[in-house]
């Protein structure tokens, strides 16, 4: 069957719908991600650091601050042990946050981290971090949960003050959907 | 052979006639209008004073969601789209759509995406309460339970906005009179030959986004959901993506309107006609460029500030030519003021004026202080309102006479049109000072130091309501006992192929089409 003109644009513009629809559900996310990668707005930190050690620049010192938030309705009592500390760039430095779990059911959370200046992400290296992972606590269980990073010796001399923020989601619910589709 | 319509109900659920569907679609948004403006009267009847008087906090925030979803998807889009069943076959010379039957279907699956919609406020939970914009997390972590009745709504009314451009592309491209070449067609035709092209584009975004949301909240993915590793952010990227592109397609049919009127009655054709298209391609491709200007509060760097700032500021120039070509018009014409005519000037006025707040609003630094105070509404009411529904009331003021075969009664229409005017600029001036003075958007209830202006902004509300039954009455009124009319050419200054064809237009119009010269 011949088609005629004004099929042939309904196709196209069909066509185009359709493409502009994937674009935004498939295509946008990921762009969005690579974009932020790219450029480090946001503040999102990167996952786990392998890079070799660093000398260390023991005449810079950098302060870190810690800050530790509840998302929603979390009910874990969570915070830094230190608020906050000072480093040199290329120290190696370990530090703790508590968490507890006071219901009185099993739960599992999910640290999301963040970091200011925003162009502070890409030199700030962890190399452990309890955020990589899950965290479950049975009822009324608490854990020190442990941190590993090294500040990049390049990181821009106009940054003194670095804030690494955990914000803390309740996923256990998630969690357990998750379980029973893969079982 | 001209056959008449059919008979009874069927004529409606079975149309397939440009006329017949462009007159549901007109009743239909004029109904939503309606619906719309109840809400909005609502919520100035709560906030006439500070405190809570009458309705809840949680269905306030039902109230400006609601109005907001209905007056954008069901009363202005629906209604443009009418007019373009009604208006493009006639300006072009063409028998028809070109596409009869998804036209029929288009307009039939709107009521059920309205009811989806509406349903909602009768349900546990209540309506959406997210706001028009339905930022997520709110609107997927912590919307009310009927959120997917929104979605699917959503979904429908998108369909059949699609649907209603692909008919409106395909009629303009390929069912033109022999000698209408491109830059010939009517104004209207091109706007909205544009609008459709942008609709296209970026309607499916927005069924993406509710796609998404439908995701994050029923089957566990993580797009806009931190803990998952999603970025609520992006949301707003997305939205915005189709929500500026949004309100050019709103408003650029209305920019088509009123450069039909404003020849009319100034009796002179209209100034810098290819210009005119050309900015209004511009308008269109620049709309998919700025659209963070809605975002400046998120956190972004200065060098997106600093683009999406001038980018926004850039679109103002060939807006300006419009305005600039809509009063040239003017100048040195012979003027008259009938009501069509007033609506218009009172667009390129108050639009004007809502482009300016725009502007301000461009500023990044200053929009940090502006952002979601009323100082937006004030602006986006003076763009959308006074830009696209005044543009519809005069658009219905000025081709009704041929549609019906009846005049309107010109008092009527000028005291409504007066009506209207005033208790717009009564309700809209002052919720740019409440903005400035601090005034946040979205909130049920105020401080004491705001009252004077929200009462004086609910009577100017009031007062636009009433002129909307005032129109309501004026046209039932003319369909029925309207005095009848037969002329041709209703207005002795109008140009166009519509105007060539007998009043009332027949149901069936250019079977052979109409040579262009
Ligand atoms: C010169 C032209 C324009 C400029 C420079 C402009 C600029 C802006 C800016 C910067 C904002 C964001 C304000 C904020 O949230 O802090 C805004 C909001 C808005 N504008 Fe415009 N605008 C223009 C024309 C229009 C037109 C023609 C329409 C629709 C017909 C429109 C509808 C809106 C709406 C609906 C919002 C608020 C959205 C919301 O947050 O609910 N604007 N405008
Ligand atoms: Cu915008």
């Amino acid at each position: 069957m011949p088609i005629n003109a004004t099929q042939k644009i309904t196709l196209k513009l069909v066509v185009a719908a359709i493409g502009m629809f994937v674009f935004a559900v498939f295509l946008m996310p990921p762009l969005y991600d690579v974009f932020c990668e790219l450029t480090g707005i946001g503040g999102k930190t990167k996952g786990q650091y392998e890079g070799a050690a660093v000398a260390v620049d023991v005449e810079r010192e950098i302060k870190i601050q810690f800050v530790a938030t509840n998302n929603g309705a979390m009910p874990w009592e969570f915070s830094p042990l230190d608020y906050q500390i000072r480093v040199h760039p290329g120290e190696k430095t370990a530090v703790e946050f508590y968490a507890k779990n006071p219901t009185s059911r099993d739960m599992v959370a999910q640290a999301i981290p963040n970091i200011t200046p925003n162009n502070a992400a890409e030199f700030f290296h962890k190399t452990e971090c309890f955020c990589f992972n899950k965290q479950e606590l049975k009822a009324g269980e608490e854990a020190n949960m442990g941190l590993v990073f090294i500040v990049d010796p390049k990181l821009p001399a106009s940054v003194t003050t670095i804030t690494l923020s955990y914000t803390l989601f309740d996923v256990t619910e998630a969690t357990a959907a998750e379980v029973a589709t893969t079982n | 052979m001209a056959h008449g319509p059919a008979k009874g109900i069927g004529r409606w659920l079975f149309a397939t006639n440009h006329k017949d569907i462009g007159t549901m679609y007109l009743w239909f948004s004029f109904s939503m209008f309606l619906l719309g403006g109840a809400f909005a009267m609502i919520i100035r009847a709560e906030l006439f004073a500070p405190g809570m008087q009458l309705i809840k906090p949680e269905f306030f925030n039902q109230m400006t969601t609601m109005h907001g979803l209905i007056m954008v998807f069901g009363a202005i889009m629906p209604s443009f789209v009418g007019l373009a069943n009604w208006m493009i076959p006639l300006q072009i010379g063409a028998p028809d759509m070109a596409l009869p039957r998804m036209n029929n279907l288009s307009f039939w699956i709107l009521p059920f995406g309205f009811a989806l919609l509406a349903s909602t406020l009768f349900m546990e939970g209540g309506a959406p309460n997210f706001g028009w914009t339905f930022y997520a997390p709110l609107s997927t972590t912590y919307a009310p339970d009927t959120v997917n009745f929104f979605i699917f709504g959503v979904h429908i009314i998108g369909a059949s906005s699609i649907m209603g451009s692909i008919n409106i592309i395909a009629t303009v491209l390929n069912l033109r009179a022999p000698g209408m070449t491109m830059m010939k067609l009517p104004l209207f035709v091109w706007t909205w030959l544009i609008t459709a092209f942008l609709l296209v584009a970026v309607m499916p975004v927005l069924a993406g986004a509710v796609t998404m949301m439908l995701m994050d909240i029923n089957f566990g993915t993580s797009f806009f959901d931190a803990a998952g590793g999603g970025d609520p952010v992006l949301f707003q990227h997305i939205f915005w993506f189709f929500g500026h592109p949004e309100v050019y397609i709103i408003i650029l049919p209305a920019f088509g309107v009123i450069s039909e009127i404003i020849p009319t009655f100034s009796r002179k054709p209209l100034f810098g006609y290819s210009s005119m298209v050309y900015a209004t391609s511009a308008i269109a491709f620049l709309s998919f460029i700025v659209w963070a200007h809605h975002m400046f509060t998120t956190g972004m760097p200065i060098a997106g500030e600093l683009y999406f700032m001038y980018a926004t500021m850039l679109i103002a120039v060939p807006t300006g030519v419009k305005v600039f070509n809509w009063i040239t018009t003017m100048f040195k014409g012979s003027l008259t003021f009938e009501t069509p005519m007033l609506f218009a000037i009172a667009v390129v006025i108050l639009f004007t004026f809502g482009g300016f707040t725009g502007l301000m609003l461009a500023v990044a630094p200053a929009d940090i202080q502006y952002h979601d105070s009323y100082f937006v509404v004030g602006h986006f009411h003076y763009v959308m309102v006074a830009g696209a529904v005044f543009s519809m009331s005069g658009a219905i003021y000025y081709w009704l006479p041929k549609w019906s075969g009846k005049m309107y009664d010109e008092t009527m229409g000028k005291v409504q049109f007066w009506v209207a005017f005033v208790g717009f600029n009564i309700a809209f001036i002052p919720q740019h000072f409440l903005g400035l003075a601090g005034m946040p958007r979205r909130y049920a209830d105020y401080a004491l130091q705001f009252s004077d202006w929200n009462m004086v902004s609910s009577i100017g509300a009031f007062m636009y309501g009433a002129a909307q039954l005032m129109f309501l009455y004026n046209v039932v009124r003319t369909i029925v006992a309207g005095k009848p009319t037969s002329e041709e050419k209703t207005w002795e200054g109008a140009q166009g192929l519509e105007w060539t064809l007998p009043t009332p237009a027949p149901f069936h119009t250019f079977s052979t089409p109409p040579e262009v010269k």
